[in-house]
């Protein structure tokens, strides 16, 4: 039985990847804002085989509140095997555009808070000397588009983050895990047009659970936005510059 | 967005929402005003019953709320899927006591169509296990049993989601030995040979004829019976994942007179044996067509209506045959037709089946089959049958109230709960509910 920590436990995502540790019979730590939502889960998760389920309601955004919410989650799980970070938003990027008051909150919540967390997580972990940090990050991260570039912003702030704290936690047998997703098909993107590139987050989270496994350091889901994005970092700037990307 | 049902015929523009939680919905409905809302599943019913301005997508309430293995009670949140269910129930040797024919529809869904399966002659529809709801109507969220608020629950199952949205479902299961199906299948030479064995195979758990019905003269009505039992043998095993799919819409002419006439000649011999036995899972068992993904694309971009009536036992072989004579006359046939016997009707308003015969149809879309099919609700109503409403897209409202006569005992209900001004499909409005 494994331990597993999610912090933004009501996203699909999330929701999804502890479906399937529960599964399997995993003790889960779930943090997220909205109470009544997370009661359901709890319940699902249960029904679903988790061996225990434990909650609190928790707003990344109130900073001076992470230390005791996490020292809450280690007192009550003990070695932790497995922390996901799922929680964010999308921002409206031309709202963004014209408020710098949108574009720092945003910031705020998709980068900042992650910062926050990871660094007392990363010292936690790093004395227990096992485990995976998982981040959701985005390939919205892997060059800045003036469809999204504040969410990619964000996204690439933590992409570096990690990078270098995968670097500093490998001799300490923490494996950080990158984990960057293309299209999803969630409550957060509700309002987009669906195409061939959307993917299921079912599909993602099975994607995500196996990663975990394998330890693998950075991964793109469904695998095909490897290659899409390897194109899009490589466009020579005179083209990428007249695109609507 | 562009939504349609299962059949692919009509299309409508509707704005979706999503709800999380069971408090979205009291919003919605606020918000809506007088605009027509309508649940929403998996969108496997076939017309136009899950149409509406808004249609509120179950697709994340999807939660399980308890499981006691030891008596077999689940309740889980209406977008739970039949599938889903099915991978947890399984392994601790419990099965849905009703199934149709597809595990890709919502509990909601099930609940709202009142749906039926292979043992509808012994145990009844799917809301025959339904313990209690939970429904979100624009009044107010209630619970609904047959010990509270018994109307509305007898209005909610088969109610085609119009008393309001349901946010939770209670369902009792069945214990199995095995999830396997002990299948024994018949090879009949006509429709009287065919009714006659569907008879005699009453006391089976589950029963039913696939049936060719494009042959005409003697071997009218030929079939394979289909009956089953669960069995000891195999162990647990939860199914497999669909492989295949349809991954695009096949050409018009795929499906005409020959290839259909082809298909359903070589299915009927494909058995040589007049009788045969086998093992089988309960996957292929129930759900045949799930293992190909989009199989409605099989009828082309234009769609397909499917065609299910009920005629009373009384009606008989005569009904069945007047029926089979005009279908197979006008040559537009059937892909797959299917033919069970019901047991008796329950007392929910709308709820489909009644004790008689029922047979399903696919056929593709035309003008002449539109008119074809005007022509076989008369036969019907003049027999004193009805057509299911979770598969119809183009029944009158003249013929609905005649087949459904507590249609106005329901719409005094809808009333009662203030579900008349806000939940309303296409199709309500076609029936005039």
């Amino acid at each position: 039985m494994k331990k597993i920590l999610i912090i933004g436990a009501t996203s699909s995502i999330a929701e999804s990847v502890a479906r399937l540790y529960a599964k399997q019979g995993d003790e889960i730590y779930l943090l997220a804002r909205n109470q009544g939502r997370l009661d359901k889960i709890v319940n699902d998760l249960r029904v679903r085989g988790a061996a225990d389920v434990h909650s609190a309601v928790f707003d990344v955004c109130d900073f001076d509140a992470h230390v005791s919410i996490l020292d809450d989650v280690f007192d009550r799980l003990g070695e932790v095997d497995v922390v996901l970070l799922a929680h964010g938003t999308l921002p409206d990027q031309s709202l963004c555009e014209n408020s710098a008051e949108s574009a720092l909150s945003e910031i705020k919540v998709n980068a900042l808070s992650s910062v926050s967390l990871l660094t007392h997580l990363a010292n936690k972990m790093e004395y227990v000397g096992k485990g995976t940090i998982a981040v959701i990050t985005s390939v919205a991260g892997d060059r800045g588009r003036k469809s999204n570039y504040v969410y990619g912003a964000a996204k690439a702030m933590l992409s570096a983050f990690l990078e270098g704290m995968r670097h500093r936690l490998f001799s300490k047998g923490v494996v950080v895990l990158d984990i960057r997703p293309g299209f999803v098909d969630t409550p957060m993107t509700k309002d987009f047009a669906k195409g061939v590139l959307w993917a299921k987050p079912e599909k993602v989270a099975e994607g995500i659970v196996r990663a975990i496994s394998t330890k693998k350091s950075v991964v793109y889901l469904p695998f095909f936005w490897a290659g899409i994005m390897g194109v899009v970092r490589n466009l020579p700037r005179f083209i990428f510059l007249r695109t609507s990307l | 967005m562009r939504l349609s049902g299962w059949g692919r015929y009509p299309y409508i523009d509707s704005h979706a929402e999503y709800p999380l939680c069971d408090g979205d919905v009291q919003k919605l409905v606020e918000l809506a005003g007088e605009q027509s809302l309508i649940g929403r599943g998996l969108g496997r019913s076939y017309g136009d019953s899950a149409l509406a301005h808004t249609t509120l997508h179950s697709l994340y309430l999807d939660h399980f709320r308890f499981f006691d293995k030891k008596i077999g009670l689940l309740r889980c949140s209406s977008g739970t899927t039949l599938a889903s269910i099915l991978e947890l129930i399984i392994p601790e040797g419990w099965f849905l006591s009703v199934t149709p024919g597809t595990k890709f529809v919502t509990v909601g869904g099930a609940v709202a169509s009142d749906v039926h399966g292979k043992n509808h002659h012994l145990d009844g529809c799917f809301s025959e296990f339904v313990e209690s709801i939970k429904l979100a109507t624009p009044n107010g969220v209630v619970e609904c049993s047959r010990n509270q608020n018994a109307s509305l629950f007898y209005a909610t199952c088969g109610g085609m989601g119009l008393t309001g949205l349901i946010l939770e479902v209670e369902i009792r299961l069945k214990r199995v030995p095995s999830s396997f199906i002990d299948a024994t299948t018949i090879k009949t030479k006509n429709l009287e040979e065919t009714v006659e064995i569907l008879e005699e195979n009453h006391s089976s758990t589950y029963s039913v004829a696939w049936i060719d019905c494009l042959t005409t003269g003697s071997g009218l009505g030929r079939s394979l019976v289909m009956l089953g039992e669960h069995t000891k043998e195999g162990g647990l095993v939860v199914g497999k994942k669909a492989k295949l799919s349809v991954p695009f819409d096949m050409p018009d002419f795929f499906l005409n007179g020959l290839t259909m006439q082809a298909f359903n000649s070589a299915y009927y011999h494909r058995m040589t044996k007049v009788r045969s036995h086998a093992i089988v899972h309960y996957e292929p068992y129930f759900y045949p067509l799930d293992g190909i993904l989009n199989w409605n694309r099989l009828y082309g971009a234009g769609g397909f209506l499917q065609y299910q009536f009920v005629i009373p036992k009384e009606a008989g072989i005569e009904g069945l045959s007047a029926i089979l004579s005009r279908l197979s006359a006008s040559k537009k046939g059937s892909f797959l037709a299917v033919l069970k016997m019901f047991g008796t009707e329950n007392c929910n308003h709308l709820s489909f089946p009644l004790g008689g015969y029922t047979l399903a149809l696919d056929l593709k879309l035309s003008r002449e089959v539109l008119s074809l099919l005007d022509e076989l609700d008369e036969i019907v109503v003049a027999y004193g049958g009805r057509v299911y409403l979770a598969k119809d897209a183009r029944m009158s409202k003249e013929v609905f109230r005649k087949s459904y006569p507590r249609w106005e005992k329901f719409s005094e209900l809808r009333r009662q709960w203030g579900a008349h001004k806000h939940f309303n499909s296409t199709q309500s409005q076609r029936l005039g509910l």
